[in-house]
C-alpha cells in the first residue's frame, strides 16, 4: 500500500514504496522551487523518464457523454433538470405531488437513480408519467451517484420525444452528485429543515451548485428548534443567486410555486426552438 | 465517496497518453472546491491500479486554493472556507478565479 503525505506548499501524494527513493531524491532537488507553482516541474523526473503535460479534465470523459445527452435533450425538446438531495429529503415524496399536479399540463418523464432497489420508482407509477430506473449497484456496493453515462444507459427506454420534462431524480447523497454533470439543464436540491441550518457550509459543493433549493418539510417547523433565517442565510452565503422555495411535500405547501419554476424551465427550452 | 470512480477517470487518461511506455508517476491537480480527499484518492488509486499495467505508477495531488474578485471592489480573496463573500466590503457579487479545477496534469513516462 502507498503512503500519502502532504507538503508545505499544499502539494500532497502517494508513492510507491519502490519508488520513494528516486522520487524523494527529485523532490529534494527540485520541489523547493516549485512553491506555490502548478504545472511547472521541469527537470523534476526521476532518471529515464519524460514528464508529459497533459491538462485534461478528470471529468472530461463524463462531460463529453453529458453534452451527448444534452444534445439528445434538445434534439428531442424536452428539459432535464436533475433532482438532488441527502437520502430521506423527500424527493420522491415531492415528484409525486409534482406528478399529481402537472399530470394535464405537462408531460414528464423520470429517470430514478437509486443504489439497490425499485421502490422509489415503484411509488412514482400511476400518475401517467413515463418512469425508467437505473439502479447504480454493481461493483464495490453501488454508485453513490448518477453519472452522465448511467443517465445515458435509462434514455432510451425513456419516449423523450414525447416528453416536455425530464427530472433526472438522483442518488439521495449530498456529496457526489453534484460532482457529476448528466447533461441537465438545470439543476435543483430538495432540502429538509430536518437536517440541520449548517448543511450549506458543510456541503457547498451541491449548495453552490443549485438553481433552485426546495426547503421541504416546513410543516414540521412548530416541533423543531430549525432556526430558517440562519439556514437562509448560509445558504445565501455559499450560493447567493440560488431560487429558495418553502414547501411542504407532505401537505402540499409550496408545491405549486415548484411547479411553476419547473414549468418556466419548460417554457424556456420551448422559446428555444 | 466517489474517489474510485475518479481514479478510475485518470486511469484511462494516463493509460491512453502512456501508450506501451510505463508511467511513474501522474500529477492530478485538484480545486479546493472540489470534495476529493487526498488520502482516500490515494488509497483508491493504489487498489485500482495493482495487478495492472499501472502498478508503481505513483499518484501526486496538487491542491488549488480558491480565490474569488470581488466585482465591487476588485479585491482577490482565497478562501479558507466555502463562503462566496468578498474579504474586504463583504459583497456577494464574486467570481471564481479557481479552485474547481480537476485535471490530469502531468504523467511521467519512462523513456522508450
Amino acid at each position: 500500500m502507498g503512503r500519502f503525505h502532504r507538503h508545505a506548499d499544499g502539494t500532497a501524494h502517494d508513492h510507491d514504496t519502490a519508488h520513494d527513493t528516486a522520487h524523494d531524491t527529485a523532490h529534494d532537488t527540485a520541489h523547493e522551487d516549485d512553491h506555490g507553482r502548478h504545472g511547472d516541474h521541469s527537470g523534476y523526473t526521476a532518471t529515464g523518464t519524460s514528464r508529459i503535460a497533459i491538462l485534461e479534465d478528470i471529468f472530461s470523459e463524463n462531460d463529453r457523454v453529458a453534452r451527448e445527452n444534452r444534445l439528445t435533450f434538445d434534439a428531442a425538446g424536452v428539459r432535464a433538470v436533475n433532482l438532488m438531495s441527502s437520502p430521506g429529503a423527500g424527493k420522491t415524496t415531492l415528484l409525486a405531488r409534482t406528478l399529481a399536479e402537472l399530470r394535464d399540463r405537462t408531460k414528464v418523464g423520470i429517470l430514478e437513480g437509486d443504489i439497490a432497489t425499485s421502490i422509489d420508482a415503484d411509488r412514482l407509477q400511476g400518475f401517467g408519467a413515463a418512469v425508467a430506473l437505473v439502479n447504480t449497484g454493481s461493483g464495490f456496493g453501488g454508485e453513490c451517484h448518477l453519472d452522465a453515462v448511467m443517465v445515458r444507459s435509462g434514455l432510451d427506454r425513456l419516449p423523450l420525444s414525447g416528453l416536455d420534462l425530464l427530472v433526472i431524480e438522483n442518488v439521495g447523497n449530498l456529496v457526489c452528485p453534484a460532482e457529476f454533470n448528466v447533461g441537465e439543464h438545470a439543476k435543483a436540491m430538495v432540502y429538509a429543515v430536518t437536517e440541520g441550518e449548517e448543511k450549506p457550509l458543510k456541503y457547498p459543493v451541491m449548495f453552490r451548485a443549485a438553481d433552485v433549493v426546495v426547503v421541504n418539510k416546513i410543516d414540521l417547523l412548530p416541533h423543531l428548534d430549525f432556526d430558517l433565517g440562519l439556514f437562509l442565510a448560509n445558504l445565501h452565503d455559499v450560493n447567493p443567486t440560488a431560487k429558495v422555495i418553502e414547501a411542504s411535500a407532505r401537505t402540499g405547501t409550496g408545491v405549486e410555486e415548484w411547479c411553476g419554476w419547473l414549468t418556466g424551465q419548460v417554457e424556456r427550452e420551448l422559446a428555444q426552438h | 465517496m466517489h474517489e474510485l470512480s475518479l481514479c478510475e477517470a485518470i486511469a484511462a487518461t494516463v493509460s491512453r497518453h502512456a501508450g506501451e511506455r510505463a508511467a511513474t508517476c501522474v500529477v492530478v491537480r485538484i480545486g479546493h472546491l472540489r470534495q476529493a480527499v487526498p488520502a482516500t484518492l490515494s488509497f483508491c488509486w493504489r487498489m485500482l491500479t495493482d495487478g495492472t499495467d499501472l502498478a508503481g505508477c505513483a499518484l501526486e495531488i496538487e491542491q488549488v486554493p480558491a480565490v474569488i474578485r470581488c466585482r465591487d471592489c476588485g479585491t482577490e480573496s482565497t478562501l479558507e472556507v466555502p463562503l462566496m463573500l468578498c474579504s474586504s466590503c463583504t459583497s456577494d457579487d464574486v467570481e471564481l478565479l479557481s479552485g474547481q479545477e480537476f485535471l490530469v496534469a502531468s504523467v511521467d513516462l519512462v523513456e522508450a
